[in-house]
């Protein structure tokens, strides 16, 4: 194309935007979009083919299939989709393309804004090694480091020994935690610094790294810029980002808590300058480590993107930041001068991930059987590109939702956050929603002692795992029985809930064509005597893993829908309860359990052969499961071994010696072969799942049998990879006839 | 003025708006309400006190036998045989009781309606547990009003079979008459005829004639271990030909599933059982059911009555002489407590009106009084009416019979009373009656007593039948004898003629009391009044699945 013609495309006011992205941060621009009377194009591979952000959008483009780099990272497609629907700008979001040097010249060259900062400035700041250079040219201070161009293994190691033990290797493209290794001793160097290789390269198609001291009780702090195309910068203050896992950020706020205002007006004032030293325009982040025992921050990195948390910087400044940098893309000057800038109150970001925290914070995936969010207000945020019956793909980032919440000040803000919390209903997929309350509750943090070694620190409090319910840790023992006795009231009024909802949810269809007469009214009648239903349950707990407490359970119908449920077991309990829905939705019921009134949510699915019911009380939720009987023997079979074990054995779903997915991903190593003697905790394979490695180790010692896995093959959560059985003389007979 | 009122209502609702609607003239606060729902209550709580005990079935030995075999008591395997948490209308709970020497609860043998997936079903259970399962004569009464209602109503059968067959010693007066032992099998052919599915679950033993109820059957699971099929069990084919041979061999599940194809599917046990029972209702396909007419007749939305159902509870008197307004009981039991009365001035003894049961629209006959002439012809009118508009029709019972004397002989009151009887005995709509207080003679008939064959009659704990009352009958009785004894010139003193007339007294109040009635199966059980509205509901869905019938009548005499 002629310049003259580009020139005159990137003129005019922008009325038509593409979103270069998926999920929540194409649904939030959108918003924005939407309400200032600009036209939206969304863009979609196969596996958001009915996702919200496409939904949402005016118009939708097909780019490819599900993995990413075949289509949210394919540059050349989405400039095709902006061409055909006359886009005049791009939003690349987060991720994907949106730190992409050539993407953001391409969209230059072809005449479309790029909704963001200049290339030069994404390009100084994408290389950490240039970007400290720049920053300390600048007067910011760095972390004392090694970011050289030489990457000759001997050199990296005698720059790690000359800034000191303990250090952090982090590859030079990283962003979000990928590829980065803390080294505590020599000796661990070598090994911590091939994987970062590894991963970095997997990552980011560059396994170049650098190495910098490594702070023991650092804070992450960073603060919110904002530049224009007339050399004006601002900054909108800091965010709080120090509480982390696998160094990922989980939980953010703004303003950091506990610092002074002198120092905010440092830590801003170096980020301006940051952002000036590299002509900055649009939004960006500027992250600083705070060394807490010293008062010190240095410049970490520039995220020259709009961030993941930015919600909480515009709940306590009143600004939109989308808006913003289209204002900033359109050429005009930023709204507002930094004097003009202030706080309000306190805002904190939860984020609800797609994850099983009791295996350590594994990526999850599968389906929103149940998705009811707290209700929205001018306080309360939720951001999501999903709803009830989307899925959490194994493509993309397992994120959910973003809860943000705002207070007048911090503990205002942490109360509404709880709450909130306790209200966010979602079912059909482990998520980390309770590890999220806890965190809110606990006293550290609510006295405002982040770090980013806190949830490490307080591990115990805050993940009680199976190896400390047992008799190490009494006090964890104490709560799991006191958990397992809520969970036991939880199971009557879920019984009495299910009972409810169904004849409920019936009563809809009493009215209907097929004239059902009360047939269907669930009402459990029966002539002249009440009718009891007995009920089997599972409680599994939300924070221990593969914890399951039955619970056998007795409901008789009364009249009028009210109903007494018994609770079996060595401490009998006994409810009375009867309640209704409040509105259209029979999710939502109001009980009143033995003269207390209470408001409760059920949410009922069935998925891979487990039918699992979720009961929301209060603060609280509940997550059982439903046995039922199989039948699977028949006539063929002969009389070996009793009914009763053949019972149990259909309960339960993996045998001694499975070794099953601990997450959905792809396999991307095999380290043993069929007939291979194996030792405990030996790695067999490795697994890979947003760009996260995991190794799957031997649960036992013995012999490798059923391994059938291929490198690139999808496996599922759950799914059994193979068979360790154990040397034959120690096999009992029962298990002989299993795996025959 | 009123024009002006007119138009300003017109604005908001449509004319007939909250026309008609039953205003509650009982006083609940008052003593004799509160005099009738005691005696209400005790009477309630002799019934509990009947259903509890044969509900325990056949005594604790015989149930923990049964229980040691992995077997379910007949009510236990309904209950889990059904949808959860579905209503199940039992039928005849009560009967066999104080009917022979020894006890025989339910009559052996447990039957009723409920759901499974969604089809309403006939479930007819044995009760091994009472008398091994056999059939007594009541035991064959209650089998085959069970399969007339299904056929009736055309409603699938399910046999949960589990029976030793005929009752030996009584043989006599369960195999050779036409409803007798072989009436069921009759059935079974007739109704799969009809394409009414016929499903036998064996969960027991199916000897002999009972053997033909699995083999009858559309489609049979039997269960591995308890259930066989064979006409001659191990002992008589030793006699008969000295084969020794064990139940399993002889006729278990493993030979008539994979041999003889006596059985289609096998179960490991009787959960499985159950369970392919429920995949077999689920896989019927409804057929010959039409559901336009009910998309035009249920209403859009589902009133409950004004008053609560427990009311009709304190509604009766305790006193059977003293008389009520039956709309009191009307009220509770129609849909927003309204009542669309048919010729309210004309025949006032006899109630006739529509209404609508959840949804449902329904013509009431309700008993006010005695029967005269213009209430029977008003009757016959309106049945007329509901059988050609095609709505069922509900009958109150609380009738003493029909107006005697030389009066309403010469109004032609025996012609009139005819015409009602044949607009009942052939309106074909469903029929439900309900004994709300006494039936006795010609009323019984007029307001569809069980010869006139409707779908379901039930009794209220208070309900009394017979073919007059007990102090009349005594009345009649003693002057048939004084005349006799004048006759013979014999005296009979006022002592003597009291005795006699007690006895009488005591013999109808013993004949015509509800339990002696639902023990011989005069009706399909004894409900508590508050039930009333919600067994009537059920009753009307389970009867309204067929195609709609035209009607035509006899000879009205004129």
């Amino acid at each position: 194309q002629s310049s003259a013609s580009v020139e005159e495309k990137l003129k005019g006011p922008i009325d038509k935007i593409l979103i270069a992205n998926r999920g929540e941060i194409a649904c939030r621009v959108i918003k924005t979009a939407k309400r200032l009377g600009i036209k939206t194009v969304a863009v979609y591979s196969d596996a958001d083919r009915f996702s919200m952000h496409v939904k949402s959008a005016d118009e939708a483009v097909h780019i490819g299939p599900a993995p990413a780099s075949l289509s949210y990272l394919s540059a050349e497609k989405i400039l095709a989709a902006a061409r055909s629907t006359n886009a005049k700008a791009i939003h690349p979001g987060y991720g994907f393309l949106s730190e992409n040097v050539h993407f953001a010249e391409s969209c230059k060259k072809e005449g479309i804004r790029f909704i963001g900062p200049p290339s030069t400035a994404i390009h100084a700041m994408g290389d950490k090694s240039v970007s400290k250079k720049l920053m300390e040219a600048a007067g910011v201070a760095v972390v004392p480091g090694y970011h050289g161009d030489d990457q000759d293994i001997d050199l990296l190691q005698s720059e790690a020994r000359r800034i000191g033990y303990p250090v952090l290797i982090k590859a030079t493209q990283g962003g979000g935690g990928k590829g980065m290794r803390i080294v505590l001793e020599e000796n661990e160097f070598l090994d911590c610094l091939s994987s970062a290789q590894r991963e970095a390269m997997a990552a980011f198609g560059d396994s170049r790294v650098l190495i910098e001291k490594y702070l023991t009780r650092p804070r992450h702090i960073e603060v919110q810029i904002f530049g224009d195309m007339h050399g004006n910068v601002v900054h909108l203050f800091e965010r709080d980002c120090s509480v982390q896992r696998r160094h990922q950020k989980i939980i953010e706020e703004a303003p950091a808590p506990g610092i002074s205002e002198e120092f905010r007006q440092q830590i801003g004032q170096a980020a301006v300058n940051a952002a000036k030293a590299v002509g900055y325009e649009s939004a960006g982040t500027v992250e600083f480590i705070v060394d807490t025992l010293t008062g010190k921050f240095y410049f970490m990195e520039m995220n020259t993107r709009l961030q993941v948390e930015h919600p909480i910087t515009e709940m306590v400044t009143g600004q939109d930041l989308v808006e913003w940098q289209i204002l900033v893309a359109n050429g005009e000057p930023l709204p507002l001068q930094q004097d003009q800038l202030q706080i309000s109150g306190h805002a904190f970001e939860a984020r609800i991930y797609a994850e099983n925290v009791p295996r350590g914070f594994l990526p999850a995936a599968g389906t929103l059987h149940h998705y009811n969010p707290p209700p929205v207000s001018s306080t309360v945020r939720v951001e999501t590109g999903v709803g009830e019956g989307d899925s959490v793909s194994v493509y993309y980032d397992p994120m959910i939702a973003k809860l943000v919440a705002w207070g007048h000040d911090r503990s205002a803000a942490l109360v509404k956050l709880h709450d909130c919390l306790s209200k966010f209903q979602i079912a059909g997929l482990p998520t980390n929603i309770p590890f999220l309350k806890a965190l809110a509750k606990h006293p550290a943090f609510v006295a405002g002692e982040v770090g980013t070694h806190f949830i490490d620190q307080y591990r115990e409090e805050l993940l009680p795992s199976a190896s400390n319910t047992g008799h190490e840790s009494s006090r964890a023992a104490v709560s799991i029985h006191l958990d397992a006795k809520a969970a036991r009231q939880a199971a009557a009024i879920a019984a009495v809930g299910m009972c409810l909802t169904s004849s409920l949810g019936l009563q809809v269809l009493k009215t209907g064509v097929e004239g059902w007469g009360g047939w269907n009214s669930g009402s459990g009648f029966r002539l002249n005597h009440s009718y009891s239903r007995l009920m089997t349950m599972e409680w599994k707990s939300d924070t221990l893993e593969n914890s399951s407490v039955p619970i056998k359970l007795s409901t008789t119908y009364d009249r009028n829908a009210n109903f007494t449920v018994e609770v079996q077991g060595e401490e009998p309990l006994r409810l009375t309860v009867t309640g209704q829905s409040p509105g259209d939705r029979c999710r939502d019921l109001r009980l009143d359990v033995d003269g207390q009134s209470t408001n409760v949510s059920l949410a009922q699915y069935f998925q891979n052969g487990i039918n699992s019911v979720h009961l929301w009380q209060e603060d609280q939720h509940y997550h059982f499961t439903v046995p039922w009987l199989s039948f699977e023997r028949e006539e063929s079979d002969d009389e070996q071994g009793s009914d009763k074990s053949h019972r149990e054995q259909t309960y339960s779903t993996t045998a001694i010696g499975s070794v099953t997915a601990p997450m959905a991903g792809r396999v991307v190593k095999v380290l043993v072969e069929n007939g291979a003697r194996v030792k405990k905790g030996e790695p067999l394979l490795v697994l890979e799942a947003m760009k996260m490695e995991h190794v799957v180790r031997a649960p036992v010692e013995g012999l490798v049998d059923g391994a059938h896995l291929v490198v690139g093959q999808q496996v599922n959560d759950n799914m059994v990879l193979l068979q360790i059985k154990e040397r034959r003389q120690n096999l009992p007979d029962e298990d002989d006839d299993d795996s025959e | 003025k009123h024009g002006a009122a007119l138009r300003t209502v017109r604005n908001f609702v449509s004319l007939d708006y909250g026309m008609n609607v039953l205003k509650d003239s009982v006083d609940t606060q008052s003593q004799s309400f509160k005099t009738n729902l005691k005696a209400m209550e005790e009477l309630l709580v002799e019934l509990r006190q009947h259903v509890e005990k044969v509900r325990l079935g056949g005594g604790t030995k015989a149930v923990e036998r049964h229980k040691s075999r992995n077997k379910f008591l007949p009510r236990e395997r309904i209950d889990n045989l059904l949808d959860p948490g579905a209503p199940f209308l039992e039928l005849s709970q009560l009967a066999g009781h104080e009917l022979y020497d020894e006890p025989l609860p339910s009559g052996g043998i447990v039957t009723g309606i409920g759901p499974i997936h969604g089809r309403l079903c006939m479930l007819v259970a044995n009760d091994p547990t009472v008398k091994g399962g056999t059939y007594y004569p009541i035991t064959v009464k209650k089998h085959l009003r069970a399969q007339e209602i299904a056929a009736q109503n055309h409603l699938p059968c399910i046999y949960l079979v589990d029976s030793g067959g005929a009752n030996l010693p009584r043989q006599a007066e369960v195999f050779p008459d036409r409803d007798h032992f072989g009436r069921i099998f009759f059935n079974q052919a007739q109704m799969s005829e009809a394409g009414i599915p016929q499903i036998a679950l064996v969960l027991g033993s199916c000897t002999a004639g009972g053997a033909y109820v699995p083999a009858m059957a559309d489609e049979s699971v039997i269960v591995k271990g308890n259930g066989t099929i064979f006409l001659a069990g191990p002992p008589l084919v030793k006699a008969a030909t000295g084969e020794v041979v064990s139940a399993e061999d002889l006729g278990g599940a493993t030979l008539h599933c994979s041999v003889s194809g006596v059985s289609d599917y096998f179960a490991n046990d009787e959960m499985h059982a159950l369970a392919t029972g429920r995949k077999i209702v689920r896989n019927l396909h409804h057929a010959g059911i039409t559901k336009q007419a009910m998309v035009n007749s249920a209403e859009a939305t589902v009133r409950e009555p004004l008053y609560p159902p427990e009311g009709l509870r304190g509604i009766i008197p305790a006193d059977r002489r003293q008389s009520y307004d039956i709309r009191s009981v009307i009220a509770h039991l129609v849909d927003g407590s309204e009542f669309d009365e048919f010729k309210k001035l004309y025949g006032p003894t006899l109630v006739t009106g529509f209404a609508r049961i959840n949804g449902q629209p329904v013509g009431i006959v309700g008993n006010n009084g005695i029967l005269f002439t213009e209430s029977a012809l008003k009757g016959a009118h309106f049945i007329q009416l509901c059988a050609q508009r095609h709505i069922p029709l509900i009958f109150l019972q609380n009738i003493t019979g029909f107006m005697v004397g030389s009066r309403a002989e010469a109004s032609g009151i025996a012609k009139a009373g005819a015409k009602m009887v044949m607009a009942v005995a052939c309106a074909k709509v469903p029929k439900i009656t309900i004994v709300v207080g006494g039936s006795y003679g010609a009323g019984n008939y007029g307001m569809c007593g069980r010869a006139y064959s409707p779908n379901f009659l039930f009794l209220w704990p208070n309900a009394r039948i017979s073919v007059m009352g007990g102090a009349q009958a005594a009345g009649v009785l003693a002057q048939v004898e004084s005349d006799k004894r004048k006759r013979e010139g014999k005296v009979w003193n006022s002592d003597e003629e009291e005795a006699f007339k007690d006895k009488v007294v005591a013999a109808y109040e013993r004949e015509g009391n509800p339990y002696y009635a639902s023990a011989r199966l005069w009706d399909d059980g004894i409900i508590d009044p508050a039930d009333t509205r919600q067994v009537l509901s059920l009753c009307l869905s389970a009867s309204t699945k067929t195609a709609p019938q035209v009607s035509s009548y006899g000879v009205f005499r004129m």
